[in-house]
């Protein structure tokens, strides 16, 4: 049971923690992961220009906030915690899921960005020096992703010690 | 075609940063803002601009609001299901994909178009 609760707190730690750089994660990641974003990504830009100039911009602009890459993202995060808790001789599965699920939970708030990047490109691109909105519209996203992650993850926080009460 | 192989490249180079910065970053939660980082959105922007110019950007931009409220719905569901049931990611991620053309042509259709 102590352990548990330890493991409970290292987790809940792990949600809401200082925001840190760590570059060993980047050693743990394998070629073939990096290959596979970039494909998609690719596909998906290459997808949206062709969905553009045949069906317009009007369908085209959907795709600009396709979720490309999400699903290979969210299965290498699960993938990578699992194997981590297995090595440490616990069963992993859980502590996977869980770690995709924060993960999305981050993309959501994200995706709140992303409508302010989306409204800006929208009211001043045709107006200002567009690439000057194209850099306006990305510091937006990033500012109003970080405001928008804060509460979401207290919340997150909260939601972990009722959904969490000792399995991990 | 060779306009198809550049967006490919460059598309695919931009999301590679993007998700490279994401891999980096901790907590996960944080990480995680980066899996709606704008890395499609700017490189098809930027092409688009070069070649297009303002206006048919802007339209883009505009249609891309349907979007980002269907990559919300997408996420969000897809860290509520993972977070109360023992389900595969690349399982939820996947079959989840149709809420989010859902929402965003819904979104498109009667309220952008």
């Amino acid at each position: 049971m102590v352990r548990n609760c330890v493991q409970r707190l290292v987790f809940l730690d792990k949600v809401t923690m200082r925001v840190k750089i760590d570059t060993f994660a980047l050693g743990q990641i394998k070629w073939h992961d990096y290959a596979i974003r970039f494909l998609f990504g690719g596909l998906v830009t290459a997808f949206a220009g062709i969905i553009a100039s045949q069906l317009g911009p009007g369908i085209g602009g959907l795709f600009l906030a396709f979720p490309a890459i999400f699903p290979a993202s969210a299965t290498l995060i699960e993938k990578h915690e699992k194997e981590k808790k297995e090595a440490q001789g616990f069963e992993g599965a859980i502590r996977g899921a869980k770690a995709a699920s924060i993960d999305s939970a981050g993309a959501a708030m994200g995706s709140v960005g992303l409508l302010g990047f989306a409204l800006v490109v929208w009211r001043f691109v045709a107006h200002a020096n567009p690439w000057l909105v194209l850099a306006a519209a990305t510091l937006v996203w990033l500012t109003v992703s970080i405001l928008a992650w804060k509460p979401s993850s207290l919340y997150l926080l909260r939601k972990c010690r009722l959904i969490l009460p000792v399995k991990l | 075609m060779t306009q198809i192989i550049v967006r490919f490249l460059v598309g695919g180079a931009v999301v590679s940063v993007f998700a490279a910065v994401g891999d980096l970053l901790k907590p996960k939660s944080f990480a995680g803002l980066f899996g709606a980082a704008p890395s499609v959105a700017l490189a098809t922007l930027g092409l688009t601009l070069a070649a297009e110019g303002g206006s048919y950007t802007a339209i883009e931009g505009r249609s891309m609001i349907a979007g980002t409220m269907a990559l919300f719905a997408y996420t969000s569901v897809v860290s509520w299901i993972m977070m109360r049931h023992k389900l595969k990611a690349v399982v939820v991620t996947t079959y989840s994909i149709p809420l989010w053309f859902g929402i965003a042509f819904s979104v498109w259709y009667f309220w952008i178009k």
